[in-house]
């Protein structure tokens, strides 16, 4: 980040109010009852009673990681002191994690924007070397503006392939849509048709989960927390029952759900950022000394695929449990 | 034709062409905008409510936004061409704008405001 722009971005203890307010909104138990009408479900770990779906004999369930937001390369020791250590601090974590996850997600800003072409591609080819002590080598990767929007997506395709992209996993369609290569922050015509093309082949209750980097609704425009053909993918997805979506971006957990979809942002791994519209410019949330890693952290996802249900537990970077 | 009259004549039309002249002042405020990594100029644009504005935009690089939310407005701002926003004021205050398509690493800071004046 620029000096001016480090500058720009103070220290308000107000901002660091409202995250801790914005963290304690977690969704509760009846928040949950509410959930399990939608297609698909969620819970928060805690009260899924005899353990995880992902252990389960069955072989019904699985466990899958998503990190976000990593920012590589990001400088500014009044926001994060240990920007080059984070993203390490939160690989040895998931790499102990009790029960190993089947793959991990990145969902975008693995790097911090560069105007240098070189510098991106640098930080581009060191995030997956930073990546790859993580012990599951199953590890997908999509962009966020910060790598991709200057251009296109080139640095990004030379070093981790397609930005946008389908798979499937023990019974789950997975998408990954691609809403920043291009510069206004959209999906754009062409990748659309490919959404359409893909959901074609699907169920209508095929279980979907849909990764990307910015919100698909509007959830704050004015602070470019959007995707401005994003109505257009939620419209081809509406019509499938049982579909929810990932997505990083806002650096914060936020739930949401359009329709019968439901919305989940992740924690990221460099700076927190403040609640939508809640201070009057957005801005990182200074480092607390008193709670260093506050706001940051990933989570995993424990799918059980025959009732399209998927239990989120969040972490802190040093794999605490929030 | 009497001088007298004449010279009313000319009396009034001065005052009518003087009026009309106003008029087309304040017809349409036109401003110029310029556009590059990471700034507007004039980054303050002030403007009369009430009075139909143009605001044309050209990027001195590459593609730009124009996003001012307070006022619904906004527009690319594509390198080689003129981009043109026309509104009416409506309320008089301070409305921020910013750069809506990400430009670089500062983009965060390219912002300005539309100040409508009374």
């Amino acid at each position: 980040m620029a000096a001016e722009a480090q500058a720009a971005w103070g220290m308000e203890d107000k901002q660091s109010r409202i995250m801790e307010r914005n963290a304690n909104m977690k969704i509760n138990r009846r928040d949950f009852l509410k959930l399990a009408g939608y297609g698909s479900a969620i819970f928060l770990s805690g009260f899924a009673g005899s353990g995880r779906w992902a252990e389960a004999a069955d072989g019904d369930g699985f466990l899958f990681v998503q990190l976000s937001d990593t920012h590589w390369g990001f400088t500014g020791p009044a926001i994060n002191p240990d920007s080059a250590g984070t993203l390490k601090k939160a690989i040895a974590a998931v790499n102990d994690l009790a029960m190993q996850p089947d793959f991990i997600m990145f969902t975008g800003d693995l790097t911090h924007t560069t105007d240098d072409d070189k510098e991106r591609r640098k930080r581009l080819t060191e995030v997956k070397g930073i990546t790859g002590a993580l012990k599951v080598k199953t590890l997908r990767y999509m962009p966020g503006e910060h790598d991709a929007s200057l251009d296109e997506g080139a640095a990004f395709k030379e070093v981790f392939g397609p930005t946008h992209y389908a798979f499937d996993h023990k019974g789950v369609h997975f998408i990954v849509i691609d809403n920043v290569s291009d510069p206004t922050g959209s999906i754009g015509d062409a990748q659309l048709q490919w959404l359409a093309a893909d959901l074609s082949k699907q169920d209508k209750n095929a279980r979907i989960v849909v990764f990307t980097h910015r919100p698909l609704f509007d959830l704050a425009p004015d602070w470019d927390w959007h995707t401005r053909d994003g109505s257009k993918a939620l419209e081809l997805l509406m019509s499938y029952a049982n579909v929810i979506v990932f997505y990083g971006h806002i650096h914060q957990e936020n739930y949401r759900v359009t329709g019968h979809i439901a919305h989940h942002a992740a924690q990221g791994l460099m700076y927190p950022l403040p609640a939508p519209y809640s201070v009057p410019k957005k801005m990182p949330v200074p480092w607390d000394p008193a709670q260093p890693y506050k706001g940051l952290g990933f989570r995993s996802v424990d799918a059980k695929v025959s009732q399209a249900m998927y239990g989120l537990t969040e972490y802190g970077v040093k794999g605490e449990k929030r | 034709m009497p001088i007298a009259v004449l010279a009313v004549l000319l009396f009034f039309l001065g005052v009518f062409l003087t009026e009309v002249c106003a008029i087309a002042d304040e017809a349409e405020q036109v401003v110029t905008v310029t556009a590059k990594r990471y700034e507007y100029n004039p980054n303050t644009i002030t403007v009369k409510k009430g009075i139909p504005v143009v605001l044309e935009f050209t990027s001195l690089d590459r593609l730009h936004g124009f996003s001012c939310p307070g006022l619904a407005i906004r527009t690319d701002i594509a390198p080689g061409k003129v981009a043109t926003l026309r509104f009416v004021p409506q309320k008089a205050g301070t409305f921020p704008f910013h750069c809506d398509n990400f430009c670089g690493s500062g983009h965060e800071g390219m912002t300005g405001t539309i100040v409508v004046t009374e």
